[in-house]
């Protein structure tokens, strides 16, 4: 019996050594990227950054806390538009307007939180789809556009390093993007493996005992969409100074409905398996445009129909998407149990 | 007076295309307590097929049943392949299956016909009908063709054994297989006919929003706003809803906020419900067993 427990401990240990081996390798890719990856390449990893701070915030609230969100798309927009008035309209440095865009958007999402709270599963899957529809028509709306430039969008300069550190442009914004998916990405590890979390968690498995457990669910819900919303609003703010520009149309139901597919792709209730959803979902319609060659006009078809089918199977077949299919990788690899 | 006469009258054709939506995402609702967030996608398609067949010669009339027949198959195949093994899960993954599946019908209809708008006849004449000067004809026949469609949903349900037996499988699945009702092949038949009624919404609304892909997106949205208005879980509730949202969006739109953002209307109607009468006007107040 002890014997068979030692050797479960050192399997279980393995299978850390290896996740830990895993994260070390990606981490490294990352930090070094800078060196050998061409302006364009590193445009895109930003990007890809920026959606994986997006998807974690979506996670929180829709894999941990169990609120499902079709709308995260209009806190992104908060976020981009947030971002690029306070630096073109405001002469704000974007270091600065980055967080205040954010605290924005943490205050939106913890009044929509409100509504949300009397609202189950199912009909804040609407409202939120409802505000993600609605989202790029509120912003070219005419009564804003001395501020927003309406329906063509507003243009925003994209920073340069500081201390004349010798990176170009691109360099440093993909920096920028990986201090921050970082530093975000700890945070939210830091929430959901404390008392937080296990409210977050509890909450969402069985709501009336974590209530009489004295779990305050209201706030915690409320909070919880504030904080997602502001993660999204982070993403946006990034975004807007990575593509040096915001227009109403990049910020559709589509775009909402993206980050869903990250989730689901890298795996719900997971920080980690954000990476690959945000991979995913910047690169899948990538390759599409360059199979045109074969498609046609047609391969711009190919994205949704992927995207739609991997929903579906994955729900059906792996539901903790590639979060869990790399656990299940290591654990078989090192023979490890289930935990 | 004669502007917002006409503004009123639109509102009423565009409302009676959402409160046939409306009723279909209701029928749904009742049996499964799930709103088919693919509802709008499915009846895109379904309108797509419809203009394939009178494209390719086929008279109107017979474009429009055929598609209707079609898209009763279609989502009868869809609740028995796609969505029956989900029926245990949570909703989180029905809806995240809804919306894979209005991704599939989305590019489908991309790939199948192409992502250029296509203007939709009429099948009504280009004169106004009966002399009515504030409609144009297409709008008096929508609204003609919806009340046909809840006539015969209401005779359907209140007059036949197959409609009964649907209620039943809908309000009391355990009792009703007791008494020998099939209750999955209702709920197949529930989205058939779901399916099937999206499909007439389509082809009423094609000839006005034309008909491109994303053509359902704003429909299917007002089409939320009618069934939260009304109760989500009252099919005439949701019909009134349907058609308060079509006229409140048309008057709104022109005279308020600007046509330009009218999405925002449906917004703040599902908002503002959810927030001050979540059961909606005609609904049941939910109640949740500890």
């Amino acid at each position: 019996m002890s014997a068979a427990s030692s050797a479960s401990t050192t399997n279980a240990r393995a299978t850390f050594g290896l996740a830990a081996l895993g994260w070390s390798i990606l981490g490294l890719v990352a930090v070094t990227l800078p060196l050998y990856a061409s302006g364009y390449h590193l445009f895109q990893f930003s990007q890809v950054l920026i959606y994986a701070v997006a998807l974690v915030g979506l996670n929180l609230l829709t894999g941990f806390n169990g609120q499902i969100s079709l709308g995260h798309g209009a806190f992104f927009a908060i976020g981009g538009y947030g971002t690029a008035i306070l630096v073109a309209k405001f002469g704000l440095p974007y270091w600065a307007a980055i967080p205040l865009a954010s605290a924005v958007c943490f205050g939106a999402g913890f009044l929509f939180g409100f509504p949300a709270l009397r609202l189950g599963g199912l009909y804040l899957a609407l409202a939120t789809f409802a505000l993600a529809v609605a989202a790029p028509q509120m912003l070219s709306y005419k009564g804003f556009d001395a501020f927003t430039g309406g329906a063509q969008g507003l243009q925003v300069a994209k920073p340069h390093a500081p201390f004349g550190l010798p990176l170009s442009v691109d360099q440093w914004l993909y920096v920028v993007c990986l201090a921050s998916a970082a530093v975000l990405a700890l945070v939210a590890l830091n929430l959901i493996h404390g008392r937080v979390g296990r409210a977050l968690i509890a909450i969402r498995d069985h709501p009336i005992a974590a209530e009489t457990m004295g779990v305050n669910a209201a706030l915690y819900k409320t909070t919880c969409f504030g904080v997602s919303a502001m993660y999204a609003g982070v993403a946006g703010g990034l975004s807007a100074i990575v593509v040096g520009f915001v227009s109403p149309d990049s910020f559709g139901l589509y775009l909402s409905l993206a980050f869903l597919v990250g989730v689901v792709v890298g795996g719900l209730a997971s920080v980690g398996g954000m990476i690959f959803g945000a991979l995913f979902i910047e690169f899948v319609p990538n390759y599409a445009d360059q199979l045109s060659v074969y498609f046609g006009e047609g391969a711009k078809a190919l994205p949704g129909a992927i995207y739609g089918v991997l929903l579906i199977l994955i729900m059906a077949a792996a539901p903790s998407g590639v979060a869990g299919l790399l656990q299940a990788l290591a654990r078989r690899l090192t023979g490890a149990r289930r935990a | 007076m004669v502007e917002f006469l006409h503004q009123l009258a639109s509102g009423l054709a565009l409302g009676g295309i959402y409160a046939i939506m409306a009723l279909a995402l209701v029928m749904i609702y009742q049996a499964t307590q799930l709103v088919n967030f693919a509802q709008g996608e499915m009846a895109m398609f379904s309108t797509y097929f419809a203009w394939y067949l009178i494209d390719s010669g086929e008279p109107y009339w017979f474009a429009f049943v055929a598609t209707a027949l079609a898209s009763f198959a279609g989502g009868l195949a869809i609740e028995r392949v796609v969505v029956r093994p989900f029926a245990r899960a949570p909703i989180l993954a029905s809806v995240i299956v809804f919306i894979g599946l209005s991704f599939i019908f989305n590019s489908l209809a991309g790939w199948l016909y192409g992502y250029s708008i296509q203007s939709f006849d009429s099948p009504f004449p280009s004169k106004p009908l009966l002399g009515n000067v504030y409609m144009s004809a297409h709008e008096s026949g929508a609204i003609l063709v919806t009340f046909v469609v809840l006539a015969l949903v209401y005779g359907f349900f209140r007059f036949t054994p197959l409609g009964l037996a649907l209620r039943a499988a809908a309000q009391n699945p355990v009792s009703s297989r007791l008494v020998g009702i099939r209750v999955g092949w209702m709920l197949a038949i529930g989205w058939g006919l779901a399916a099937a009624i999206g499909a007439v919404a389509g082809m009423m609304a094609a000839p006005i929003v034309y008909l491109d892909p994303n053509m359902m997106g704003g429909i299917l949205l007002y089409a939320f706003a009618g069934a939260v208005l009304g109760g989500i879980d009252n099919p005439w509730g949701a019909v009134v809803g349907g058609f308060v949202v079509g006229v409140m969006e048309n008057i709104v739109g022109a005279y308020v906020v600007g046509a330009e953002v009218k999405l925002s209307v449906a917004l703040v109607v599902i908002v503002g419900v959810l927030v001050i009468k979540p059961s909606g006007l005609f609904g049941r107040p939910i109640v949740a067993r500890v």
